[in-house]
């Protein structure tokens, strides 16, 4: 709860917005001690008198009635009718939709039916027919707008509801012995709540403008009692010649809403976990790059990586994704990066060409040189043209990279056409003989195809076709194979071999396999928190790693054949980057870690075959 | 596509019979006897009989809807007893006119909410987005009635650029000019506060789509920024902004009635208004089924649109 | 030994495209009639690619979805086939996403109390007594119970999600990938502790998993499920080691193993369910399919001793 004070008012119009709905709130309640005329009391004598005048400080109204206590009582009235609407229609509303959601089938079916009917009309319709129903009046005004409002609810917590009960905790807990009842309370609902909040905080100034609306038009409040809407009404008539009669009651409805309108958005805000973490914001263009200055180049090679660094700056936390790594690629050659999750592996590919989301992601020292250019830091321009030209990407989920919205051949025709002016038609030539390329059956078919009618399969095989698409020097492969089965896997494995050795490619193939390396890597690098701990010939690392990390991840994979058995694990768990141990990160979990280990910087030493450790298992 | 029209009209027609049935039954709870009401309350209980008899009022309920049911379908919508003329009529005449001024509002607030959304996702949290921000926030907040006012007292009574109110001059007008002399105030009025929520949403949609692996991958390709933001994200964002442009198009028309009432612009909202005071239930009844229908249809049209935009909704 | 679980023709059928009446648009038999047995005290691994409708089969197993046809007894009692909780003292359920099999809103200690609770009414202290033998079985501190799920890591939480089933105190727990979602140091973790608990437990284990590698190192006996159905099934050191269907072979073919060279790589993949073809299933991607094939669905028969495959040209070992 105090964190959520705390994240409220970290939002200043938010806070602003509660400090002057608080204010409006206890003068409201104050109304009927605080010293104002009765609201009622006509006095035609002093009809439009201006505001500031004596003994009327906002002025009198066409009857003469005076304004500041009209506008107390009106906006008592208002708000209670806005807050009781946006009660009734958001509990009943989210009752609706749990039960709808929750139960699913027919059940669904028919509310869910009813509910697309209301919503059929446009809301008004509806509440002028309740109204006319029911007659003029506030109360049934209050209900009009609370009953055309149950619908936006229902739907709205429906889609939450149907989301929640899909998920495995409820599963669960019905294996726990739940029952329905049960679960919908102590399992659906709680998850619920924040929800329904925000879904209330965000439409009770939409609530408090409609009764309003409604009571302009004469059919809420009835005279001589008056909220602001009927104040606004009655003063209409009377705009030219009177307009403050007007702006008063106007204003106030607009501080009112305004205020809540705030408030509910900072609600929203913290009780949203998404926003709380910062994951909605918005990723740049490139990288952003806080770098000192360059570190002088080691050497040549098409792609060299100097101890680059990026972070991931979340509120005071700083997690060092990628720790001073330095890499190499030659033309031609496969480059395997292998690491758990976590250990700055795809963070390090992503970096190459400044792909790395940011916010969060700063790219804090370094340099990446292509054909000896420093590209941190480059112009934007720069970056773009290289970006799939030089050095092109294939990622790991085929379905979220490909847009779900473009046939598959005009996404390569894009990416053709972004760096050569070529015609259209030249280009669909292209795009087609592209998948032929890699191996789609009926290619100029398949051409017309979007995304969602692939397997996943022939989807990575069109991502693998884009990433050809302009004849780069270097392919990037970020775990490719992971979201696929292993017989699909194989076939894809395969094809970038085979393409690798006829075009001449060099690849950094990023992954946690260490199958997967073996078959298809000359060199590979192993990374953890953040650092490169090994590097080397595949089949040298693979046979005697030198680092006891690599030894003891290597010997926790079960490989096929090797019959039933307990397996080799690694006690503990891998170091959260924003806090790692002084020394060597893999320590804490390492047998043959000494006092040195954990003090001081363990530099990566050797030449063809580099290890960072002061104790490894073989010399490198 | 073709197919998936017609399935989308079919499935129209039990939406359009839910309405009318509940607009039936809400009628018909609505207290007090239309015979009474048409003849005053000096008429004799004879004549009220004879009334009821001659208005079908003495059958059963259900027969009572599908009588009302045939008429409307020959376009019979009854006769105001208020007005003394066809509904229908009533209603056509002054349906051009909430259509000039909804339709007006409606291209306006969906160009202007979806532009503002977009820039302001593409530059968040800079002085563009701050600003949009806090436009959009006072935009949701003011009361379109109260702005209108406002507007008068500002545009027409001060500064004298646009007319008062009505629809068109009565002396010398009636031409297109001076059409839309009238026409922008109400119509601008009107749009406020449906830009404002589009364009909080578009830019929610695009703040959600702009973090979505594909964009990478667009990035990644070497597409031009400009294209990223405006081609691949808003075609994505759009998937999810197009239902929401169907929920405003209702709240527009809504909207529209307010309007109507500040600048006396003649259309159906200030008659259905009219219409309750006075208690003329066939006007009411007639107006609402109309514009809920022409409101069905325009929500066709935007599944339409959006089942072309999303290849993935036709399977 | 005796049966622990048993299904019969156990099968399920989904509809596609329901409608307010009448029948719907399309059927898709996610999983035909399977017939299984599992010994007490033995782990029958369950391998199979994404949409072969093992975690269906899974899911059916613990009642969570209702089967279409078929019946499931457990130790030699029929179960009533829609009711959870009548399950959940006999067999339970480890799910492969540990974060999301823990409610969000509740702490661990919550979590933990219900299953003790309702299906076996402890209360106070014999109810704390016995969540801390439980965390003490799966290796957990204590402080940990205060706490919310979002703060685990996937080991930890898979951890407690064992824990939790643990808690039950079934004679069966089904495995559904359990350690798909983790790191390779972490996963060897977890599959020691689940060895360990089965003989401190007396447990009889289904264990699926997409992975044969780790199938083979925990089972006693494997079942390789190709679009709904079995295709074969044998002693886990002959199922990869000498394969007697052509899929089960090119599975273990194509699976990555260092110093072995790429290979494997045969074009095809999973027929279009909503419109599956007559005969085998696997024919369209089979080197050795044949008219017979094409046209007639293969039995699952014994191939040889113990090791069964609905093949019509079986492979020789």
């Amino acid at each position: 709860m105090s964190l959520f004070l705390k994240l409220l008012f970290r939002n200043k119009l938010a806070g602003f917005g509660a400090v002057v709905l608080a204010v409006i709130v206890v003068l409201a309640l104050l109304t009927p001690i605080l010293p104002l005329h009765p609201p009622n009391a006509t006095n035609t004598a002093n009809r439009f008198l201006r505001p500031l005048s004596d003994g009327h400080l906002l002025g009198t109204d066409h009857l003469g009635r005076d304004l500041l206590s009209r506008l107390m009582w009106g906006t008592r009235l208002s708000l209670a009718v806005g807050f009781a609407a946006a009660l009734v229609a958001g509990l009943l509303g989210a009752a609706i939709g749990v039960m709808a959601g929750y139960f699913g089938g027919r059940t669904d079916n028919v509310t869910m039916r009813g509910v697309d009917m209301l919503m059929a009309f446009p809301y008004i319709l509806l509440a002028l027919a309740i109204v006319a129903v029911l007659g003029p009046g506030l109360l049934n005004a209050l209900i009009a707008v609370a009953v055309v409002n149950i619908p936006f609810f229902a739907r709205n917590i429906r889609g939450v509801t149907v989301g929640i009960a899909h998920r495995e905790f409820i599963d669960a807990a019905k294996l726990a012995g739940m029952g329905h009842t049960r679960i919908l309370l102590t399992e659906v609902v709680p998850n619920i709540v924040p929800v329904v909040v925000i879904a209330m905080s965000t439409t009770i100034g939409w609530m408090i403008l409609e009764t309003a609306g409604l009571s302009f038009l004469g059919l809420g409040s009835q005279p001589p009692q008056a909220d602001l809407g009927s104040m606004l009404g009655e003063a209409r008539s009377a705009l030219i010649t009177a307009p403050h009669t007007s702006i008063v009651p106007g204003v106030m409805i607009l501080l009112i809403v305004m205020s809540v309108n705030l408030l509910g958005d900072g609600i929203r805000d913290a009780l949203d976990p998404r926003l709380r973490s910062g994951a909605l914001a918005r990723p740049m263009a490139t990288t952003r790059v806080e770098r000192a200055e360059a570190p002088v180049p080691k050497g040549d090679g098409l792609l060299r990586i100097d101890e680059l660094e990026t972070q991931f700056q979340v509120g005071p936390r700083i997690y060092k994704a990628v720790n001073k790594v330095s890499l190499e690629l030659k033309p031609g050659e496969c480059l395997g990066l292998i690491g758990e999750s976590g250990s700055g592996k795809s963070v390090t590919a992503l970096s190459v060409m400044g792909l790395v989301a940011s916010p969060p992601g700063v790219i804090t020292g370094g340099a990446v040189r292509l054909n000896g250019q420093d590209l941190i830091g480059a112009p934007y321009e720069l970056l773009r043209s290289l970006r799939g030209r030089k050095v092109a990407y294939i990622f790991q989920d085929p379905l979220s990279t490909l847009h779900p919205l473009y046939r598959i051949g005009d996404q390569l025709i894009e990416a053709i056409r972004v760096h050569e002016p070529v015609s259209h038609a030249q280009a669909h030539k292209r795009a087609v003989k592209l998948l032929e390329d890699v191996r789609i059956p009926n290619a100029a078919a398949r051409f017309r195809a979007y995304p969602h009618e692939l397997s996943g399969g022939m989807r990575q095989r069109v991502g693998i076709a884009m990433a050809l698409a302009n004849d780069p020097d270097i392919i990037i492969a970020d775990e490719p194979t992971t979201a696929l089965d292993v017989t699909v896997q194989a076939q894809i494995l395969a094809l970038l071999s085979d393409l690798r050795r006829s075009r001449g490619l060099a690849i950094l193939f990023i992954t946690h396999d260490f199958g997967v390396v073996g078959q298809l890597c000359d060199r590979v690098a192993v990374m953890y928190g953040g650092r490169i701990v090994e590097a080397g010939p595949t089949a040298d690392v693979l046979a005697a790693p030198a680092h006891p990390y690599t030894a003891r991840l290597i010997a926790c994979v079960p490989e096929l054949g090797g019959g039933r058995r307990v397996m080799a694990a690694i006690p503990g768990l891998p170091p959260a980057v924003d806090d790692l141990p002084p020394g060597c990160a893999f320590a804490p979990r390492c047998e043959k870690a000494q006092a040195a280990c954990r003090t001081g910087e363990i530099a990566l030493q050797g030449e063809a075959r580099k290890v960072r450790c002061l104790f490894p298992e073989v010399a490198p | 596509m073709g197919g998936y029209i017609l399935k989308r009209l079919l499935s129209a027609i039990p939406v359009l019979l839910g309405i009318t049935v509940i607009v039936f039954l809400i009628m018909a709870m609505i207290p007090g006897d239309p015979a009474t009401a048409i003849l005053g309350s000096y008429a004799t209980p004879e004549n009220v009989a004879r009334l009821n008899r001659h208005l079908g009022l003495d059958e059963p309920l259900w027969k009572q809807y599908f009588i009302w049911l045939g008429n409307l379908m020959q376009g019979d919508f009854g006769r105001s007893f208020a007005l003394n003329r066809p509904v229908l009529d009533e209603i056509l005449d002054r349906f051009s006119a909430t259509l000039i001024l909804a339709g007006t509002a409606f291209v306006l607030c969906s160009l202007l909410g979806i532009l503002a959304g977009v820039v302001s996702a593409a530059r968040q949290y800079g002085l563009a987005d701050k600003v949009i921000t806090f436009v959009v926030i006072l935009g949701i907040s003011v009361p379109s009635f109260f702005l209108g006012m406002m507007m008068i007292l500002l545009f027409a009574v001060q500064l004298r650029w646009f007319p008062v109110s009505g629809m068109y001059s009565i002396w010398g007008g009636g031409d297109l000019p001076d059409l839309i002399r009238h026409l922008t105030m109400p119509a601008l009025a009107l749009s406020v506060v449906a830009t404002g929520v589009i364009a909080r949403l578009s830019r929610g949609a695009m703040l959600e789509v702009l973090r979505q692996d594909f964009i990478r991958t667009a990035r990644a390709k070497g597409v031009h920024e400009r294209r990223v933001i405006w081609g691949h994200a808003l075609r994505a964002a759009m998937v999810s902004i197009i239902p929401v442009l169907g929920i405003q198009a209702g709240f527009v028309l809504s909207g529209a009635v307010y309007i109507e009432m500040v600048f006396q612009w003649p259309g159906v909202g200030r008659m259905l208004v009219d219409g309750i005071l006075k208690r003329d239930i066939l006007l009411v009844q007639g107006g609402v089924v109309f514009i809920a229908a022409c409101y069905v249809g325009f929500n066709i049209i935007v599944d339409v649109a959006q089942a072309w935009l999303d290849p993935r909704i036709k399977t | 030994m005796t049966i622990a679980l048993k299904s019969t023709n156990l099968a399920k059928t989904f509809d596609i495209g329901k409608r307010l009446i009448g029948p719907p648009r399309a059927q898709v038999h996610a999983v035909h009639p399977v017939s299984l047995e599992v010994k007490t005290g033995e782990t029958l691994g369950i391998v199979g690619e994404s949409g072969c409708g093992k975690s269906t089969l899974a899911r059916m197993l613990v009642g969570l979805t209702p089967p279409s046809a078929g019946t499931i007894e457990i130790e030699g009692k029929a179960l009533n086939r829609a009711d959870p909780a009548a399950f959940g003292r006999l067999i339970q359920y480890v799910f492969q996403d540990p974060v999301s099999s823990l409610n969000p809103r509740k702490t661990i200690q919550q979590i933990m109390e219900v299953p003790l609770r309702l299906l076996h009414g402890l209360r106070g202290r014999a109810l704390d007594d016995r969540i801390a033998e439980l965390f003490d079985a799966v290796n957990l501190r204590p402080e940990f119970l205060t706490r919310y799920p979002h703060e685990f890591s996937g080991g930890q939480a898979q951890r407690i999600g064992i824990a939790r089933a643990l808690a039950a105190s079934p004679r069966i727990l089904i495995l559904d990938e359990p350690v798909s979602a983790l790191d390779v140091s972490v996963q060897a973790q977890v599959l020691n502790l689940l060895a360990a608990l089965k003989s401190e437990f007396n447990l009889t284990y289904l264990f699926i998993s997409h992975d044969l590698a780790v199938v083979e190192a925990v089972s006693d006996r494997i079942a390789v499920l190709y679009f709904g159905s079995v295709v074969e099934t044998g002693p886990a050191e002959k199922v990869f080691a000498a394969p007697r269907h052509p899929y089960t072979k090119l599975l273990a073919d194509s699976a990555p193993v260092v110093g072995k060279p790429l290979g494997g790589a045969q074009a095809g993949e999973l027929p279009d369910p909503l419109n599956p073809p007559p005969g085998c299933a696997f024919a369209g991607r089979c080197p050795r399919a044949t008219d017979l094939c094409r046209a007639e669905v293969p039995d699952l028969r014994p191939v040889e001793g113990d090791q069964f495959a609905a093949c019509h040209h079986p492979l020789d070992p």
